[in-house]
């Protein structure tokens, strides 16, 4: 009988077990995919948003703004890029204004520091690129990019290093309620990698938490698959805006955001499109002409220097704010669910919030030897000549590039392979380095990716594939067909 | 009477030619613009050619095939076989540019030799 | 360390320019080169069709680079392999250029260059720049990717394929691909016109019966883990999809062959000014970048469809290195200049600019049109006065264009002038 079992290793999946991971509790993460991060959390904006979106009250605001703070200081201890670049959210025309002060008050009551209200003049100033008509902005100094996938690895790292065992492949059937000869009720769990037994179950399934929640509960939950599509652009084009720019939604429906990433390219999206399809993360071509069309008008001139597109799915809720808590009808069984936009910057506090569920449920005592921090893969392209040279003295594979683009190492690929929780796809060691993330998009790097992952992992390469079963590279040998 | 249509190459023109064709044997050529186009078309509807450049295996070397080309040109219909007979060499590294990987591929009278010097 | 000239990259720009320094006389030359040997993409370009200009007969790729290679050896031209150039600066007050690089063996070091010269080559546009909808499953592979797997590895991407972009590396990838047993489907390219060479498509397709679609693009990739069709529909004029022309293709494989743009990423570090239009820098008459000392040539310069002209090319910049080192304290030039400007159907030239006393009897100037062009003129005026006017039967963005400026005939035409900038236009026309 395994103390906690969470479905997911998506953001708030890591962020509760890392959290859980304080306590002597015997934990497994269960993951359908082939690595962390790999569904909603790793297709978004990567943005730390300042909370003041959410309806006062709601738990989105309530978390957004504490998961803020934390960001702010788990970056640092957690070892993973973050920048507090500010947000802007711009009004495009006069009537705006009331919008950019009803954003203001909410924010203010959501507890959100330092708001304030920027004019024409002084927008122009702080972002020579901004769009012509905008009038005027909320100004959010405390908003911020982070690299969604290494928040993502950190927590969970730092998980596996305290204990917590993560099992990829391993996609919940179904969810039993049972009740033991002790009379305490127990979750049985069927997966495709075999069956679990769990005091208590936290659902952080993303959009397929209502399916689990239903399972076991009477009061039924109903997620859509929220479609946003995005267009990353070159790193020539980064430094186009230095703030994160969203727009006041207006009739023409929500905005699209500007923004430079953590690692110095320039984005835009999303798109809002229901779906019922939670596989669905194709791109469209009306999606991204509305991406380009849409975030350009917040910005003078929108540089078409794309390097790649893609599309991600947010798990909304009807109800429309995040569920999250012990079901009525099921003790033990903890929802993480509706968990969109503020999603990422809330996952740290939800983390914090859930493990107080399970700390009141359990009484589990304080493990005495749990490590804090974690130490993130080093990065040549960010490291200083001292620092390289250092690197390179240590272990000259940090002097072989592997990707040109992002001037990402050998050293770096394996250190991102042998670490805790390390990658064994293509895309996981992507993740992890930014190998392939470039402006090439793994034109030259692939090649020689793979080989790496083969010797390390002790397999043929053409076993190695880009994100789990089926997505295979090469297969045979020239001539094999004639 | 057999009418063919070509796509002339020896420049960046391309001219459309259009070849006339009885029993095998060329009655006009029209639509090119200089007598290479002629030579071209002429040569390509009654006994067209190619060489074939391709890999072959290598053993023990640094990289586990090898380029070749064929030393000369072969009739256009064997290019496949010329790449099929190809599947049958295995070559010892190292190997050196010019070496001949086969005295007579798919019986087309040409060698094959390796392209690429490869320890 | 200390070197007169470091030429970054040892493909067929870095190498030809290195013979050609070494045949001027300069001794103190460092090759840099990332890849484990040199020759740079020549050395997976193994189909024939290179050196008819340089050489005079027709060679494979890795056989047109083991010809220069072999000269680097003869001459005993010093090169470091596997190392990679991190970062490039400019000393105004010393001149020097200082690069900094690392490899295994010397860990991260650094070189106090007084000229340098940039071959660093091309890349390949990624999907990201055609924003090509769908799915983002493995088994999408640039064309240089395939053809890194198929001739230097020995391994097949897929086995059912469908190419996108008629680039020449799409073109010759078609053929490869057959060759080694796969199945090609068909050659999708957006534009009305290809862009790849003639005989290509004649030699790489029609010899195959691979049908070549012209005006249409791939509008929906299939497949979540591996590739497993993609859709292709026809284009407008304004090369928007047709509704209605959609046809499915069953495939495992989309390769990509959409251009190659210049990797500028050191040049850009170094501050040279660039050239929106070609992606490279901005030359003047003997390749010379706008930081003195610094040259370019090759792929990165701008893209070549002939490796000949990239030899050619590098072997100028080679020279013009020497030259820079040798009168390293000549006075600053303030002799006639000539700005070259393009319109009406010329996208770019380079070299830019033209300084007379610098200028050689005979100057190329290169340039690649934005159209397909048939029976049209090509004018060239200087300070308006028309110098030359070509008639054409074809020009098209596929395949370089060139003129040759006589350096006579320039100061024939400037020499009256008052002004010392002057104004070269060479435009397309119609005939009268």
């Amino acid at each position: 009988m395994k103390d906690v079992t969470i479905i997911g290793a998506g953001v708030t999946g890591s962020a509760v077990a890392r959290e859980l991971s304080k306590y002597d509790l015997e934990i497994t993460v269960l993951e359908k995919e082939s690595d962390v991060c790999e569904g909603t959390s790793k297709a978004n904006s990567g943005i730390v948003h300042s909370g003041y979106d959410a309806k006062p009250g709601t738990l989105k605001a309530r978390f957004n703004v504490e998961g803020n703070k934390l960001i702010h200081e788990l970056s640092k201890s957690l070892d993973f890029p973050f920048r507090e670049n500010g947000s802007l959210v711009l009004a495009l025309e006069e009537e705006g204004r009331a919008g950019i002060e009803e954003l203001l008050e909410r924010g203010r009551r959501n507890g959100v520091p330092d708001l304030r209200i920027v004019e024409r003049d002084e927008l122009k100033e702080m972002e020579p690129n901004v769009s012509d008509s905008a009038v005027c902005a909320l100004y959010a100094p405390t908003g911020g990019v982070v690299c969604p996938f290494n928040m993502n690895i950190a927590f969970a790292e730092n998980a596996a290093d305290n204990g917590v065992a993560f099992r990829f492949n391993t996609e919940v059937i179904s969810i039993e309620k049972k009740t033991g000869e002790d009379g305490r009720i127990f979750y049985h769990l069927e997966t495709s990698n075999g069956s679990f037994d769990t005091r208590i179950v936290v659902n952080a399934a993303g959009v397929y938490a209502d399916r689990f929640h239903n399972m076991v509960s009477e009061e039924k939950l109903h997620i859509t698959p929220r479609k946003g599509q995005y267009c990353l652009m070159d790193k020539t084009v980064g430094g186009l805006v230095k703030h994160t720019l969203f727009q006041l939604p207006t009739k023409l429906g929500k905005g699209i955001l500007v923004t430079p990433t953590v690692h110095g390219n320039l984005m835009a999206g999303p798109t809002a499109e229901d779906t019922d399809n939670p596989e669905d993360t194709s791109t469209t071509a009306e999606g991204l002409d509305t991406v380009l069309s849409r975030g350009a008008l917040s910005v003078s001139r929108l540089p078409r220097m794309t390097i790649t597109s893609f599309a991600g799915l947010r798990a909304h809720e009807d109800g429309g704010d995040f569920v999250i808590g012990e079901i009525k009808d099921a003790p033990g069984f903890i929802d993480a669910a509706g968990i969109e936009s503020p999603g990422l910057t809330a996952a740290p506090a939800i983390g914090v919030y859930i493990a107080g569920i399970v700390r009141d449920l359990l009484n589990p005592s304080e493990k005495k030897d749990f490590i804090r921090t974690r130490k993130g893969i080093p990065s040549m392209a960010l490291a200083t000549d001292e620092e390289r040279a250092a690197l390179i003295a240590a272990d000259p594979a940090y002097s072989h590039v592997i990707c040109r683009c992002e001037l990402v190492t050998e050293g770096e690929i394996r250190n991102a392979i042998t670490r805790t929780l390390g990658a064994t796809t293509v895309d996981g060691v992507k993740r992890r380095t930014r190998a392939g993330m470039g402006r090439c998009q793994a034109g030259f790097c692939l090649a020689r990716t793979i080989p790496i992952l083969a010797e390390l992992l002790g397999k043929s390469e053409e076993e190695i594939e880009k994100s789990g079963a089926g997505s295979y590279y090469v297969r045979g040998n020239i001539k094999d067909n004639l | 009477m057999e009418i063919r249509e070509l796509t002339c190459i020896r420049c960046p023109i391309g001219c459309h030619i259009t070849v006339e064709m009885e029993n095998g044997e060329v009655k006009s050529i029209t639509g090119n613009s200089c007598p290479r186009g002629e030579e071209y078309a002429s040569s390509e509807v009654t006994h067209p050619e190619r060489t074939v450049t391709s890999l072959v295996r290598l053993k023990g070397g640094e990289r586990p095939v090898v380029s070749v080309k064929t030393d000369g040109n072969v009739p256009k219909e064997k290019m496949m076989d010329v790449v099929k007979a190809l599947k049958d060499i295995e070559l010892d590294a190292p190997v050196r540019i010019g070496d001949v990987a086969c005295e007579d591929i798919a019986g087309c009278g040409v060698r094959v030799v390796v392209t690429s010097n490869v320890g | 360390m200390k070197r007169d000239l470091v030429i970054i990259g040892g493909g067929p720009a870095g190498l030809a320019a290195a013979v050609s320094a070494r045949k001027e006389g300069l001794e103190d030359i460092l090759i840099i080169e990332r890849d484990t040997r040199l020759g740079g993409i020549l050395n997976q370009c193994i189909h024939n069709g290179f050196g008819l200009h340089t050489f005079k007969e027709e060679l494979t790729g890795p056989e047109y680079a083991a010809r220069y290679i072999t000269q680097v050896e003869d001459e005993k031209i010093p090169y470091l392999l596997d190392t990679m150039v991190v970062d490039i600066s400019y000393d105004e007050s010393t001149g020097d250029k200082k690069v900094t690089a690392m490899n295994s063996r010397d860990g991260l070091f650094t070189i106090d260059a007084r000229s340098v010269i940039l071959a660093m080559g091309c890349r390949e546009r990624p999907r990201g720049a055609l924003n090509i909808p769908g799915y983002r499953p493995a088994g999408i592979y640039s064309a240089g990717t395939a053809q890194y797997y198929v001739n230097m590895e020995g391994r097949m991407p897929g086995k059912k394929v469908v190419i996108l972009g008629s680039g020449d590396i799409g073109l010759i990838m078609a053929r490869r691909m057959t060759y080694e047993g796969a199945r090609v489907l068909c050659v999708a390219e957006l534009q009305p016109y290809s862009g790849g060479l003639k005989r290509n498509i004649v030699q790489c397709l029609d010899d195959f019966g691979i049908p070549l679609l012209l005006s249409h693009t791939v509008v929906d990739i299939m497949g979540k883990r591996r590739v497993e069709g993609v859709t292709i529909a026809e284009v407008d004029e304004n090369r928007k999809p047709i509704p209605g022309t959609e046809v499915f293709y069953e495939c495992d494989t989309l390769l990509l062959s959409c251009g190659l743009i210049p990797e500028n990423e050191l040049s850009n570090k170094l501050g040279v000014r660039m050239n929106p239009v070609t992606g490279g820098a901005v030359v003047n008459e003997s390749l010379e970048t706008s930081i003195p000392g610094v040259y370019a040539c090759g792929n990165v310069l701008h893209v070549h469809d002939l490796v000949d002209y990239v030899s050619g090319e590098a072997s100028e910049a080679g020279k013009n290195a020497v030259r820079f080192l040798k009168s390293e304290d000549a006075a600053e030039d303030d002799g006639d200049v000539i700005n070259i400007r393009t319109e009406n159907g010329v996208r770019y030239t380079v070299p830019s600019t033209v300084r007379i006393s610098k200028m050689p009897d005979t100057l190329t100037v290169r340039f690649r049109v934005g159209n397909e062009y048939r029976d049209k003129n090509l004018a060239v005026y200087l300070d308006g006065k028309q110098l030359m006017k070509l008639p054409k039967r074809v020009m098209a963005p596929g395949e370089m264009e060139q003129i040759i400026l006589v350096k006579s005939k320039a100061q024939e035409i400037i020499s009256g002038a008052e002004n010392r900038e002057h104004e070269l236009v060479i435009r397309v026309e119609d005939k009268e």
